[in-house]
């Protein structure tokens, strides 16, 4: 569907850190955790954004900061125009009802003693967009928008599969007619023959509602199936942004480069013939991110400046976006690293 | 291959009983593996793939499981017949096994030194000094840092990947014939991922260990193995070399996969995605497990159950009829061809009658 071009969501200077107490009787702050530090980007009309990277870069926390389920230390989430770091009491809830999310663990997020329909009837009835029996209806409505017969809708969170239990999670976002849904990670904790379906009806139903997605997940396969445009995250900041089939073709920066020759292809040819660029060591602790770039310490290329100077968030042309000092000879020189 | 195989599993059969009934994990599984060869089994959650390597373990939890007939022939030796205390001969020195979850199969209050030199010293009847250097060798080995000074600490000390380098450094600890690796990659970030499955191709060359790999992972399954079962509902449903399996697959499961995929170098607008849910595996009836949700069942799918045939050399496939992948292609392609239509002809309705009033 046609990308219309005004921004839904702008978010500016993002940063969630989550202070470190010591165990002592003063529970002093002895530092923080960064878990976002610093993000801008923002999310147009209509259109999908995957946000990837590995764990603990961040990614889910952004998610849920957007949310305001966490309150951010410092920035803005401009949500159609409005601040959403500002809203408080009944002017939050009223937002919510436009900004919803899908969890990753179809297990942990139904709660195992409600109903199918209280679950997805509870947001409708706390919004108040529905009463009495219209409720029901409404709910029955839902379960066969996402695929599932309303015949269930007395049953149980464990009466279903991993799969089904997404879908009622999908229902339960639907239910108050939203706008824009974070799905973080809505298919990893599922079996390869069920992802396929959850993707095809999240696409559906983007085309049927209108929808906007933020799209995090671990898997870049995925990722770039469904989403116009792609972000890269690591250690808290995002490293690359560019339109989903420019990230594939043209990475940037080397982190980007490395995660996309690290997935593996189920070919075994073009397996054979593939050139890994393996990262050496892990992800460092955010809790003391590394000076300058915080990719330096893993980096193939790294230069003196990297471990110095903090490189900007640049557009390299054609709304792609890196942070990398080297990013016009990255690929160039990782080649010759290769060799 | 003139040689007899190093491990020949015969028509096992896994049950578990649990109060709903007699579950059949693992249903008629015959496959073998040779020496030096990486095996890989492909399943989804309940396909039996874990069942079956824990069986070959000898670690089904009895009660409830129960080997319930079949052998498990390792090196003309049926494992099946064995008493506990030669198990756990083999267990850990001839056959050993990783985990996908390094952190729950790590003793979380014993230093790693002391978890891996127990081995050592029961199996090799090493010395406490030799078994450490052994370990710190072992260490080395699987690209640990520092690994004299690691070996006193404890697992929680260890990232994800380094800890499943020292399962992995475990596993090898007494040079086994068999390696069984539980998506050992699976809890691990991609680039992590990376550097695990590099460092198992090196120590597979060097060492030349067997390697049964398992995994849902079809991309892993393509980078890692010589040959490939797929397991569908506790049973094998197609066996092939590991280029013949992805160029000619032959089971409408197995194809369904590799269409539902969605791949990094390809561009596809939608997913093919196999309907329906994963077999319940209670249901006891004669009929093929797939037929539920596969696109070309038909009437006799439902009175028998398939078993493996040859399907071409050196590749079996439990399907009655001659399906490949170009069949499901275009049955996909005129499938939404017809959906098209379908809303076409009813836009073309809804536009008549707006013209009409």
């Amino acid at each position: 569907m046609a990308v219309q071009n005004d921004t839904l969501l702008d978010i500016n200077g993002l940063k969630m850190h989550f202070p470190v107490k010591s165990n002592g009787l003063l529970r002093r702050t002895i530092g923080a955790v960064k878990a976002v530090d610093g993000l801008s980007f923002s999310v147009k009309r209509g259109e999908t954004l995957g946000l990837v990277g590995e764990s603990g870069c961040g990614k889910s926390t952004t998610g849920r900061a957007i949310l305001q389920l966490h309150r951010p230390t410092a920035g803005t989430v401009s949500f159609d125009g409005t601040d959403l770091t500002k809203l408080k009491g009944e002017a939050m809830r009223q937002m919510r009802r436009k900004v919803q999310i899908i969890f990753q663990d179809p297990y942990a997020s139904l709660n195992p003693r409600m109903t199918v329909g209280d679950i997805v009837g509870e947001p409708i009835r706390v919004h108040g967009l529905r009463t009495g029996k219209e409720v029901r209806t409404r709910v029955e409505e839902l379960l066969r928008v996402v695929g599932l017969n309303p015949y269930f809708i007395n049953r149980y969170p464990h009466e279903f599969s991993g799969g089904q239990r997404q879908r009622i999670g999908i229902a339960r976002a639907l239910a108050v007619e939203p706008d824009f849904i974070v799905c973080d990670e809505p298919v990893s904790a599922l079996d390869v023959s069920i992802q396929a379906q959850i993707i095809n009806l999240l696409q559906d139903l983007q085309g049927q509602f209108g929808l906007t997605y933020l799209f995090i997940a671990h898997n870049l396969s995925v990722v770039k199936h469904i989403s116009d445009r792609v972000a890269v995250m690591y250690l808290g900041k995002m490293v690359e942004l560019a339109p989903s089939k420019e990230l594939y073709a043209n990475p940037m920066h080397p982190y980007t480069q490395a995660l996309l020759s690290a997935v593996p292809i189920p070919d075994p040819e073009v397996e054979k013939q593939r050139q890994r660029i393996i990262l050496q060591g892990d992800v460092p602790s955010p809790l003391n991110p590394p000076t300058g770039c915080h990719f330096h310490t893993r980096c193939p290329i790294v230069i003196d400046k990297c471990k110095a100077e903090d490189p900007p968030f640049q557009d390299y042309g054609g709304g792609h976006f890196v942070a990398c000092w080297r990013a016009t000879e990255s690929q160039e020189q990782m080649n010759l690293k290769l060799q | 291959m003139a040689e007899a195989p190093l491990l020949e599993v015969k028509n096992l059969q896994v049950q578990f009983k649990t109060a709903d009934g007699v579950v059949n994990a693992v249903n008629n599984v015959s496959f073998s593996v040779n020496r030096g060869e990486t095996l890989g089994i492909v399943g989804e959650s309940g396909s039996g793939k874990s069942v079956t390597s824990l069986s070959i373990m000898r670690l089904i939890p009895s009660p409830p499981g129960k080997i319930a007939g079949g052998q498990i022939l390792f090196d003309g030796d049926n494992l099946v017949d064995f008493s506990e205390s030669e198990m756990r001969k083999i267990r850990g020195n001839r056959i050993s096994m990783i985990f996908q979850d390094p952190m729950t199969s790590l003793n979380p209050v014993l230093r790693i030194g002391r978890q891996m030199t127990e081995s050592l010293q029961l199996h090799m009847g090493m010395t406490p000094k030799q078994a450490r250097n052994r370990a710190i060798d072992l260490l080395s080995m699987v690209g640990i840092p520092a690994p004299d000074k690691r070996l006193d600490d404890f697992p929680h000390q260890f990232s994800g990947g380094m800890r499943q380098r020292v399962m992995i450094a475990m596993g090898l600890a007494c040079n086994p014939e068999l390696l069984i690796a539980d998506e050992p990659t699976t809890a691990l970030d991609v680039t992590i991922q990376a550097q695990i499955l590099e460092l198992l191709n090196r120590l597979k060359n060097e060492t030349g260990t067997a390697i049964i790999f398992i995994t849902h992972d079809l991309g892993v399954v393509a980078g890692m193995t010589d040959r490939v079962i797929v397991m569908y509902a506790g049973r094998v449903v197609e066996q092939a070399s590991t280029n013949e399996l992805f160029h000619n697959p032959r089971m409408p499961y197995t194809i369904g996969l590799l269409d539902s995929i969605p791949r990094l170098d390809g561009i596809q607008t939608r997913l093919t995605p196999i309907p329906g849910l994963p077999p319940d595996l209670l249901e006891k009836t004669e009929r093929c497990p797939f037929a539920p949700r596969c696109d070309f069942v038909q009437e006799q799918c439902w009175s028998e159950t398939p078993s493996l045939r040859q399907v071409a050399p050196e590749h079996t496939a439990a399907c009655l009829f001659e399906i490949d992948r170009e069949q499901r292609q275009a049955m996909a392609a005129k499938k939404i061809a017809e959906e098209q239509a379908a809303l076409d002809a009813a836009l073309e309705d809804v536009l008549a009658h707006e013209q009409a009033s």
